[in-house]
């Protein structure tokens, strides 16, 4: 399923580009986008997977942009 | 500006006068001071974002180009360096912030509250709150929350924020309205026909937010460059410190450090990479405020190639309605009379040309015509003020005995007679849209070199509407199934440039979903359209294609602007860098100036 969030603190558009590159590297995801004008993230997984890719996720964000937390 | 942003810029304004200060009185003390307000941030999120495993990124790069600097003995550049990163990243927040606000606001169409009416009494709730069949009162000022009908009063609405129309339009009770509208002039009590999420505004809402999801080819592009570009040029920066020293002799390892560093501070691609998604991201806002939906910056990028534009003809270069276009008269009678003649003759038949003709002439009375008959294939007679009239084809006419003047006119034609005298033909056809030949005119001065008209129409009466147009090609009487292979013959001959196909989007569905973009017109509130379509058009003003097409060329040609240009004085200065022809403020500018001007331009596309 896809599924949207919103990322707060995203302020650095090259962070953007780089979490974005990270997290389709995620075994359970199956394609993720961020749009750093828009501060979203859509993401397409498996719904029973998808508790445990967010925090994957979340764990790729903040070794590139400290702070910046997806709104769940 | 927020209060953090206040405060960034009140540190970069001390910093600055330190600075200068120093400059003037040539102590290191005012320079360390400097740096050390300019610089303290930078520093520690350098640190604290090595300790989280990731070293390569700008707060590292400017904080390690400082401090060469500062060991090269540059102390005033080692400050310049940092005060500038700051003014960059300040300048940066700012403008990516006003341009979201901007589009927010652009986009500030969901209401914020709701005048429930429950048992006569007025209950504010939240709009999302609302259930089918709910009456709220929208007032004069107010935006309509959710789609509906309106069951008492009547007003005008303005639909500029979603259409880009400033004529108001009129709602009486009975008539639908949807909701992102404000209200003009009068109360309306309205019936809720659709919650707030299937609502028109949170439809709008979702596709221009989702719009940045779908990545044009040139934001890919310089994501996947600026993936390689900063560490190959921190590789060749750490080489050039290290191996010119020591492997050619004479050289100074100062000369070359400080060249590593100029190289460090131009290693950051933030310019191309803000710059590409926010000018993308201010056109689809532009084509929003314009009443055209953008599904995705991919579209505006193909929209931009697009050089050719398929049209479907009812409906969309036409109105779809019948109307009357001519009134000839042959006898002594005015063309009111023999409207009125027809009018009559018709009345009784429900046939659309029946019905048009009746509606042009306005209100008939009844009971006035006798004696009607219908002659299957041929028309209808009936007694009218005393005389029998014969309204019909020319094959009635001719049974009659009398002679008739055949139109020139396309269209469906009635002949009206009486026993011996021919009066004269009215036409009746499908109304081209005033501004469709205009439309095609601009479209072509704007570099459209084909243009395809497709219709289930007879070819006469296709060829007609085409050349009055000046469509260039027409493929007529085409079964609906037929469209979608007619389309692919001539997409099969066109390799350059893209397909763009314009409908109403009721049949088109198959259409619009082959062609490169698929347009559809005059959505509001069609949900079939706007789901198969990947370009929406709020009303049926075929002239908001070529605003469409103004846009997507302007926007990008801003970002290939950038891209360009970013690139070219990194470039140049690099290279200046390397041989040692260039210093640390012109490094700096390579950076700072390149972003600050990137996002300049970028920054036009919301005013198209």
């Amino acid at each position: 399923m896809k599924k949207s969030y919103k990322l707060e603190n995203l302020d650095c558009a090259n962070c953007a580009a780089k979490m974005e590159t990270a997290i389709n590297k995620i075994a359970d995801v199956d394609s993720c986008t961020i749009s750093f004008m828009s501060q979203k993230m859509t993401i397409e997984a498996e719904d029973s997977k998808m508790d445990s890719v967010l925090d994957t996720a979340q764990k790729a964000i903040n070794k590139v942009e400290r702070g910046c937390k997806i709104v769940k | 500006m927020s209060r953090l942003q206040k405060f960034d810029l009140t540190k970069i304004i001390i910093a600055a006068i330190l600075f200068a200060t120093g400059y003037g009185t040539d102590i290191i003390w005012f320079f360390i001071a400097a740096y050390a307000i300019a610089g303290y941030k930078t520093i520690f999120e350098a640190v604290m974002n090595i300790i989280h495993g990731h070293v390569l990124d700008e707060n590292f790069l400017m904080t390690i180009a400082s401090l060469g600097a500062v060991y090269c003995g540059d102390y005033p550049e080692a400050v310049a360096v940092m005060m500038f990163y700051q003014v960059g990243e300040f300048f940066e927040h700012y403008a990516v912030n006003n341009s979201r606000k901007s589009i927010a606001d652009l986009m500030d169409i969901k209401a914020e509250f709701a005048n429930k009416l429950v048992d006569g009494k007025e209950v504010t709730v939240d709009p999302e709150e609302l259930l089918l069949d709910d009456i709220i009162l929208v007032r004069p000022g107010e935006k309509v929350p959710v789609d509906g009908v309106v069951v008492e009063g009547f007003s005008s609405l303005n639909t500029a924020a979603l259409t880009g129309e400033s004529v108001p339009r009129d709602v009486s009770s009975g008539q639908e309205i949807i909701s992102g509208t404000i209200n003009l002039t009068g109360a309306l009590k309205v019936r809720v026909t659709k919650l707030y999420e299937d609502s028109t505004v949170a439809k709008v809402l979702d596709l221009v937010e989702n719009a940045g999801s779908r990545k044009a080819s040139v934001e890919k592009f310089i994501t996947r460059f600026a993936r390689y570009y900063t560490p190959i040029v921190v590789a060749f920066a750490v080489l050039m410190a290290v191996v010119p020293p020591l492997v050619m002799p004479g050289q100074i390892f100062e000369d070359w450090l400080y060249r590593a560093m100029i190289f460090l501070v131009i290693s950051c691609p933030c310019a191309l990479v803000i710059s590409v998604p926010l000018s993308l991201f201010a056109g689809v806002g532009s084509a929003s405020k314009q009443g055209i939906l953008v599904k995705g910056s991919n579209y505006l990028e193909a929209l931009a190639r697009v050089n050719t534009f398929a049209f479907d003809k009812t409906g969309t270069l036409t109105t779809g309605n019948f109307d009357v276009t001519t009134i000839h008269t042959q006898g002594a009678i005015s063309e009111d009379q023999l409207l009125e003649l027809a009018a009559y003759g018709e009345s009784l038949s429900n046939h659309p040309i029946a019905t048009s003709i009746v509606a042009r002439y306005g209100k008939v009375e009844s009971g006035l015509v006798t004696d009607y008959a219908e002659v299957s294939g041929k028309g209808i007679s009936g007694i009218y003020k005393g005389r029998k009239l014969f309204c019909g084809n020319d094959k009635l006419i001719k049974d009659l005995g009398l002679s008739w003047v055949n139109p020139t006119e396309i269209g469906s034609v009635v002949h009206v007679a009486t026993e011996t005298e021919y009066l004269g033909y009215i036409v009746v056809a499908d109304t081209i849209r005033d501004n469709s030949a205009s439309t095609i005119e601009a479209l072509k001065a704007d570099g459209v070199t084909q243009t395809i008209m497709l219709t289930g129409d007879r070819r006469e009466i296709a060829e007609a509407v085409a050349g009055q147009i000046g469509v260039t090609d027409v493929l007529s009487e085409l079964l609906p199934e037929d469209k979608v292979s007619a389309l692919e013959s001539v997409l099969g001959e066109n390799t350059k440039g893209h397909l763009a196909f314009v409908g109403d989007g009721i049949n088109d569905a198959p259409v619009l979903a082959r062609a490169d973009v698929g347009i559809a017109m005059g959505a509001f509130g069609s949900d079939a359209a706007i789901e198969a379509a990947d370009v929406v058009i709020m009303t049926d003003d075929i002239s908001k294609l070529v605003t469409m097409k103004k846009i997507a060329t302007k926007t990008l040609r801003i970002s290939k602007q950038n891209v360009i240009f970013a690139l070219g004085v990194k470039a140049v200065i690099l290279l200046l860098g390397a041989m040692g022809m260039a210093n640390m403020w012109e490094a700096v500018f390579a950076d700072v100036g390149v972003s600050f001007i990137a996002i300049l331009n970028a920054m036009r596309a919301l005013k198209l």
